[in-house]
């Protein structure tokens, strides 16, 4: 996982409510078996005119007015979106396909659940903020050409031209693996003891959860 | 002071606790499908590692299945290697799969229950987010991303935060003609999608008492449009005479014995929630949406509404695209948008009951003549065949459905079934997002019975004077 600590970006906006997994990349690019190639196809319904394959090697056409491929948001690496951001299916190719993508952070009012997390097990920052601050960010994103923010994660603050423009929570533990770039696995493994003990303890208990030796199940 | 059925289920499944919260969790059961397994397959391969409990794990395939013509294999080549890659991984790995031929197929969600193999008391995750459908059996369900998948492949464990409680409690007698299928829209209707966002939604009250299993799990299943990780619902008589004699339940003394136990999933009468709702249904009317999003919802009687009367300006301008996606125009009563589609099927609603309760409707009547397709997809190969030995089939057949073979078709169109750009379709799943059906295509969320009424109509109508 990528580590994390302080991101200074260009950002662009987003202004939809509700945007869901399938919005940010679109069911059909689900088939594959791996975990790249899915950046070229973030926001494929709204990012191009024509329709999307996966595997397909003919040039696509932008959308001209979507706003990912205006010009004056080129290279940006921070997403302002709207409220409950990532609802919908499960899928963490939505992160992949960000993170691939170049971004690095999503502001918004709110994240829906699932999204969240996927986001952070991928180096990916979802920085909540309230509702009329992130109305203001959007008003000055719209107004000023270049407009770039700093997401200071170890001290959980965001701020634009050198000016806080609010603060965010995290949980510790989600913060020290994004700072550390650690994952969960790893992490789980080194209490595998523990693990085991829980485990011979719940067999005792409810034995019915733990098939008997070679029965299907 | 006493514990809600939430809170039993996780603090009897943390095997740490960290300072700031965090647990490390303990997950009996993960469900695996097509789509979200591959890259974990490969993750734990990478690792070196086998599965830590290959016999917690079940899969089927379901997303990418073709619901037709299957004995000519799958003709879309990269489905077709994202499903035989599920069952090389299965067999490496010694995982129990469901395969394409198998009676037992079905979709995830359909198939665990069906099987006993989501029992009361258990953590059960799957990476889909509607694995909240399994709470309907007082288990803590819930869906994981493709990572958290292979953390539980590699460790049978999450690292997870609690969630808030909050109880949904549905009084009332429904009318007939409404079913769980309009409580779930109506909650969602009344919380918004991202109401229950950081809560485990427990459903409560007369009404859910009075819901067999299948209608308990269409309600969990929704949970998570309303924002929800997990729906739940306490164990009863009804939970445990669903499970009796289920293929993966416990028989003999480990039944009793677990019978035991799973009656105390439960709420305690003492517990507090986080957050409570009361909502009467006794005199709800059939739900049907209008828009890209699950709240955009409407009774039957009446009209789509008029963005201009929203005052959020957020709201309005989501509307707005809404309507416009949706090409309908602001005060048309719901009951003159004719259709052209008719999906029943997916997790929601591909239960045998819900077949049931559309063949009702159907019974001697035709698909009018303006339909395209009218499609029955069962949610499994058991549903299927416990149908057509009531002769279901037969009935959606002499009046002009299709009535395919199991799995996801149309709720996602992944595989061949799908709408095309422009049109509008009447179905009993769960999302309504744009280009969820389709690319370009309109879906309207709606019961089995109310489905069923519209592909006989050839628009909407309220199922209750049909
Ligand atoms: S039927 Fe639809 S909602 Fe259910 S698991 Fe399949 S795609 Fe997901």
């Amino acid at each position: 996982m990528q580590r994390f600590e302080k991101e200074t970006g260009l950002v662009v906006p987003l202004d939809r409510l509700n945007v869901d997994t399938d919005a940010i990349i679109p069911k059909q690019f689900l088939k594959a078996v791996g975990r790249t190639g899915f950046g070229a196809n973030l926001f494929d319904n709204w990012r191009y005119l024509d329709r999307g394959e996966p595997g397909q090697e003919t040039a696509r056409t932008p959308n001209p007015d979507f706003v990912l491929n205006k010009p004056r948001y080129q290279g940006a690496s921070i997403l302002l979106a709207r409220a409950n951001f990532g609802c919908g299916s499960s899928r963490e190719h939505a992160p992949w396909a960000l993170v691939e993508y170049g971004i690095r952070a999503i502001v918004a009012p709110s994240f829906a659940d699932i999204f969240y997390q996927n986001s952070l097990k991928n180096g990916l920052l979802p920085v909540v903020l309230p509702e009329d601050t992130v109305d203001r960010l959007f008003q000055a994103v719209e107004a000023e050409v270049g407009y770039a923010l700093t997401i200071d994660l170890r001290a959980e603050r965001v701020f634009a031209h050198d000016e806080e423009i609010g603060t965010f929570a995290i949980d510790p533990f989600r913060k020290e693996c994004l700072l550390n770039g650690l994952d969960d696995i790893g992490w789980t493994l080194r209490h595998e003891a523990e693990i085991r003990e829980y485990e011979a303890r719940r067999r005792r208990e409810a034995p019915w959860l733990f098939p008997a030796e070679g029965s299907r199940i | 002071m006493g514990k809600t059925l939430y809170e039993k289920l996780w603090d009897s499944h943390v095997v740490r606790a960290l300072a700031d919260g965090t647990c490390l969790v303990y997950i009996d059961r993960q469900l695996v499908h097509e789509v979200t397994s591959p890259q974990a397959f490969a993750g734990v391969r990478a690792r070196h590692r086998g599965l830590w409990r290959a016999d917690a794990n079940l899969a089927v395939a379901d997303h990418n299945v073709p619901t037709k013509d299957r004995a000519l294999g799958i003709s879309d080549p990269t489905s077709r290697v994202q499903i035989e890659t599920l069952d090389r991984n299965c067999r490496e790995f010694g995982v129990v799969l469901f395969a394409m031929d198998d009676v037992r197929q079905g979709i995830v969600h359909v198939v665990g229950p069906e099987q006993g193999a989501t029992l009361p008391g258990m953590t059960i995750v799957c990476g889909d987010s509607h694995t909240s459908t399994l709470g309907a059996f007082g288990a803590l369900a819930y869906g994981v991303g493709t990572s958290e998948v292979e953390q539980v492949m590699a460790t049978q464990c999450l690292l997870q935060k609690r969630s808030r409680t909050m109880r949904v409690r549905l009084e009332g007698t429904v009318p007939a003609g409404v079913g769980a299928k309009d409580m779930a829209l109506a909650v969602i209707g009344k919380i918004g999608t991202a109401g229950g966002t950081g809560y485990a939604i427990e459903f409560a009250g007369s009404a859910v008492r009075a819901l067999s299993m299948e209608g308990r799990m269409t309600l969990c299943n929704m949970a998570i449009e309303a924002g929800a990780r997990a729906g739940l619902v306490g164990v009863d008589e009804t939970t445990l005479s669903y499970l009796a004699g289920r293929p993966f339940a416990p028989s003999g003394a480990l039944w009793d014995q677990a019978v035991r136990a799973w009656r105390t999933c439960v709420t305690d009468p003492d517990a507090t929630f986080d957050r409570e709702w009361v909502i009467d249904v006794s005199a709800l009317a059939p739900q049907v949406t209008f828009g890209t999003s699950p709240e955009m919802v409407v009774p039957i009687d009446g009209q789509v509404p008029d963005p201009a009367r929203e005052s959020d300006a957020a709201r309005r301008e989501a509307l707005t695209a809404a309507l416009r996606y949706m090409d309908l125009r602001p005060g048309t009563p719901m009951t003159e948008v004719p259709i052209d589609v008719v999906f029943i099927g997916s997790c929601t609603n591909a239960r045998i009951e819900d077949l049931r309760a559309a063949a009702e409707v159907v019974a001697g009547r035709k698909v009018a003549a303006g339909v395209r397709r009218a499609l029955v997809v069962p949610g499994s190969g058991l549903v299927k065949r416990a149908a057509e030995a009531e002769g279901l089939d037969r009935i959606f057949k002499e009046a002009g459905f299709e009535w395919r073979d199991p799995g996801c078709s149309m709720c996602l169109a992944m595989n061949a079934d799908r709408l095309e750009s422009g049109e509008r379709c009447a179905s009993t799943s769960n999302r309504n997002f744009e280009g969820r059906q389709g690319a370009g295509g309109r879906t309207h969320l709606v019961s089995p019975q109310m489905a069923a009424a519209a592909a006989i109509a050839g628009h909407f109508v309220d199922v209750r004077h049909h």
